[in-house]
């Protein structure tokens, strides 16, 4: 009885010490914020988008609160395609997306809209074999092996590419995303690169028609990651960031140059360096020359109008300058690939051009 | 069931009215109240229809119904058409009743008329509990441990011994309708037993007694006396169980394979009106793309009421105008 009566009154007082500690600490965090002549309430700037952006942002919105004390940050990751369409009804202050927006898109929207790609990251091929081995593919088995051409694991095109490696006589079970999704964008823009077959029937998009009968669509991310762990001589694409977390094997790529890399931050870094970006940043980085460029990758960008209003857009822009040059070196941190300089600076100067 | 407690029961309400149409303002206020909330949800279907059939005009407009045939589903090329989604649909809730219904039923019957009393209450209680699951949490469950399962232990096994069927030949991947399937029944076994329990408990004991006055088995009493006598109910039960199973979204997206496909093997992977739109509505930044996915949600509530219709009409015609419980 005495120990519990005890107990009750430790926790108690925990709990009161709690709840006064954060009440002095909240006016305590505020008053270097509002020490000069900044407006009492931070100003909230809301954005959606992208799920893949989703990690790399809540970091950066957490560094930045010490850079920018009078700004806040309220991001919603509800998809690319919805990010698009809350940026063009003008519900958010910027969007963000894995596939640059159409002509059409942009046509239809109240103002001039600029692309700033943030972040690139590199679609892993996992799979799930006995005994794990380490695979070399090209992007002509991937796409037919998505079109259900290729359905054996020892397949001569397969094995080819992997002597020394025994690769057992069953058949692969080829999962895809089954939501739209940029993954799929750049998975299919690759393959439409690659091979004739596929950019002729399947083409590229955040959702395709996959070839019927052919494997099975998984839902998001950590559903194509689950889903090859789970059933043997399965294989799939995802974010490197899952491949890494969920350790699930992945493949060497062969790339434009005819070396085998694998998905990382500097070989994804590699290819940003060496694909052909044009002045408004809507670009394709699938296949970039250059011998340490992994070939499967894809940026993505932030979306906002040329012309903002007051406020809202200074900080807006300030962020925007810290995310392309500071908040970079967080990246890799994140299995993201980090902006090479070049394309630092040039997207200053196109960051410059906003007026508010 | 005297005359006299008849009169007194049709005496009541009398009474009440013709102290409510004097005194009780509150009473007039209280039924209109309640006319209005049930009137509500008249008007709620409505407004969803209508919603539905505005955002799907785009759609509507290009396809007609050309979109309830059509077997493609082609973002990138913006065609659509639901065939293989109004299949996936059909097929997965009919794979759930097969499983579900038998084991429900039969389940009911012993917690009514054969369980010793001890056990039919704590029975009763892990009943509850599977209905409360949600379905995402089973979903889990199915993703991670039972379809991996059926797919080492049972469905090879069902090829061996029945694969000269064409329904169970072609490649197992695992997730397909098949698995659908299964977590479907697992989720509709509660609500189709704990109805049908209710249904089979209104029998009344006299029916029994009597059957078993006449000499009949504990089989003949269950056949004759109870399970005819509530089979419009049972009926009942299964139909809520199947608007369940129709409608069910996250865990058949997790376990059918999410491929737009009309296959004749319960291995191949196919795409339910639901999980469809939960799959593909977050992405879908073209406008004939978003509207063609209200438009599948039109055909899902389309689906549903001719499929609760039907149902009602089998009723008629097969039940008869049966005894109905009382109560």
């Amino acid at each position: 009885m005495k120990t519990n009566k005890l107990v009750t009154t430790v926790i108690s007082g925990l709990v009161v010490g709690v709840f006064a500690a954060s009440c002095s600490k909240n006016p305590a965090g505020n008053s270097p914020a509002s020490g000069g002549n900044a407006p009492s309430s931070p100003i909230l700037i809301n954005g959606a988008g992208s799920t893949f952006d989703y990690p790399a942002f809540t970091k950066w919105f957490e560094v930045y609160a010490e850079v920018d004390t009078n700004v806040q940050f309220n991001y919603q990751s509800i998809g690319s395609g919805a990010g698009q369409k809350q940026l063009l009804n003008q519900t958010v202050d910027f969007g963000a997306s894995d596939a640059p927006m159409s002509d059409e898109s942009m046509a239809g929207a109240p103002s001039k809209i600029l692309h700033l790609p943030v972040v690139a990251g590199g679609v892993a091929i996992i799979y799930n074999l006995p005994g794990n081995p380490k695979l070399k593919l090209d992007g002509d088995i991937l796409a037919e092996i998505y079109l259900g051409k290729i359905t054996k694991w020892n397949d001569p095109k397969i094995a080819a590419l992997n002597s020394g490696v025994t690769l057992p006589d069953s058949g692969i079970i080829p999962v895809h995303r089954s939501d739209g999704s940029g993954t799929t964008f750049i998975f299919t823009a690759y393959l439409s690169v690659i091979n004739d077959a596929w950019a002729n029937s399947v083409k590229k998009g955040t959702a395709v028609k996959w070839p019927d009968g052919v494997g099975i669509g998984a839902k998001g991310s950590e559903g194509v990651a689950g889903q090859v762990r789970q059933i043997s001589g399965s294989m799939g694409y995802a974010e490197l960031a899952y491949a890494d977390q969920n350790k699930i094997p992945y493949a060497d790529m062969k790339n434009a140059a005819g070396q085998f890399v694998s998905p990382a931050p500097d070989s994804v870094s590699a290819a940003l360096g060496t694909a052909t970006i044009p002045d408004d940043f809507r670009f394709s980085m699938v296949n970039a020359p250059g011998a340490k460029a992994y070939p499967i990758a894809g940026p993505s960008w932030i979306l906002i109008y040329q012309k903002q209003n007051g406020d809202r857009g200074k900080h807006l822009v300030g962020f925007l300058k810290w995310a392309i040059t500071d908040g970079q070196k967080i990246s890799p941190i994140l299995d993201y690939a980090p902006l090479p300089d070049a394309l630092q600076q040039r997207e200053l100067k196109l960051v410059d051009s906003v007026t508010y | 069931m005297s005359a006299a407690e008849a009169s007194v029961a049709g005496a009541n309400p009398g009474v009440n009215r013709a102290v409510s149409d004097v005194s009780r303002f509150g009473d007039r206020a209280f039924e209109w109240l309640t006319l209005l909330m049930a009137f509500s949800i008249f008007l709620l279907i409505a407004l969803i229809g209508f919603e539905l059939f505005r955002g799907a005009t785009p759609a509507l407009h290009k396809f007609g119904w050309h979109f309830l045939a059509g077997r493609e589903w082609d973002p990138v090329n913006d065609v659509f058409g639901a065939l293989p989604f109004i299949f996936g649909t059909l097929v997965s809730s009919a794979i759930a009743l097969l499983i579900a219904v038998p084991l429900s039923i039969a389940t009911a019957i012993f917690l009514t008329e054969l369980a010793p009393v001890w056990l039919r209450q704590p029975l009763v209680i892990f009943i509850e509990l599977l209905a409360a699951i949600p379905s995402v949490i089973l979903g889990f469950w199915g993703f991670y441990v039972m379809v991996p399962w059926l797919h080492l232990h049972v469905y090879p096994m069902l090829r061996s011994a029945l694969g000269f069927l064409p329904i169970f030949q072609g490649p197992d991947n695992g997730p397909c309708i098949l698995s659908a399937g299964i977590i479907l029944a697992i989720m509709i076994i509660p609500i189709i037993t704990s109805v049908s329990r209710e249904i089979l408990r209104s029998v009344p004991g006299l029916q029994r007694e009597a059957a078993y006055a006449l000499g009949a088995t504990r089989w003949e009493v269950t056949r004759i006396a109870v399970l005819s006598y509530a089979k419009r109910g049972l009926f009942g039960a299964v139909i809520l169980g199947l608007g369940r199973a129709l409608g069910e979204t996250m865990a058949v997206t997790m376990l059918i394979g999410n491929a737009p496909y009309i296959g004749s093997s319960v291995f191949a992977a196919g795409q339910t009106l639901a999980s469809v739109i939960a799959n593909e509505f977050t992405e879908a930044t073209d406008n004939l793309y978003s509207s063609a996915l209200f438009e599948i949600g039109l055909v899902l509530l389309g689906v549903t009421l001719v499929v609760n219709a039907l149902a009602r009409l089998m009723l008629i015609t097969f039940a008869g105008p049966s005894v109905k419980p009382q109560h």
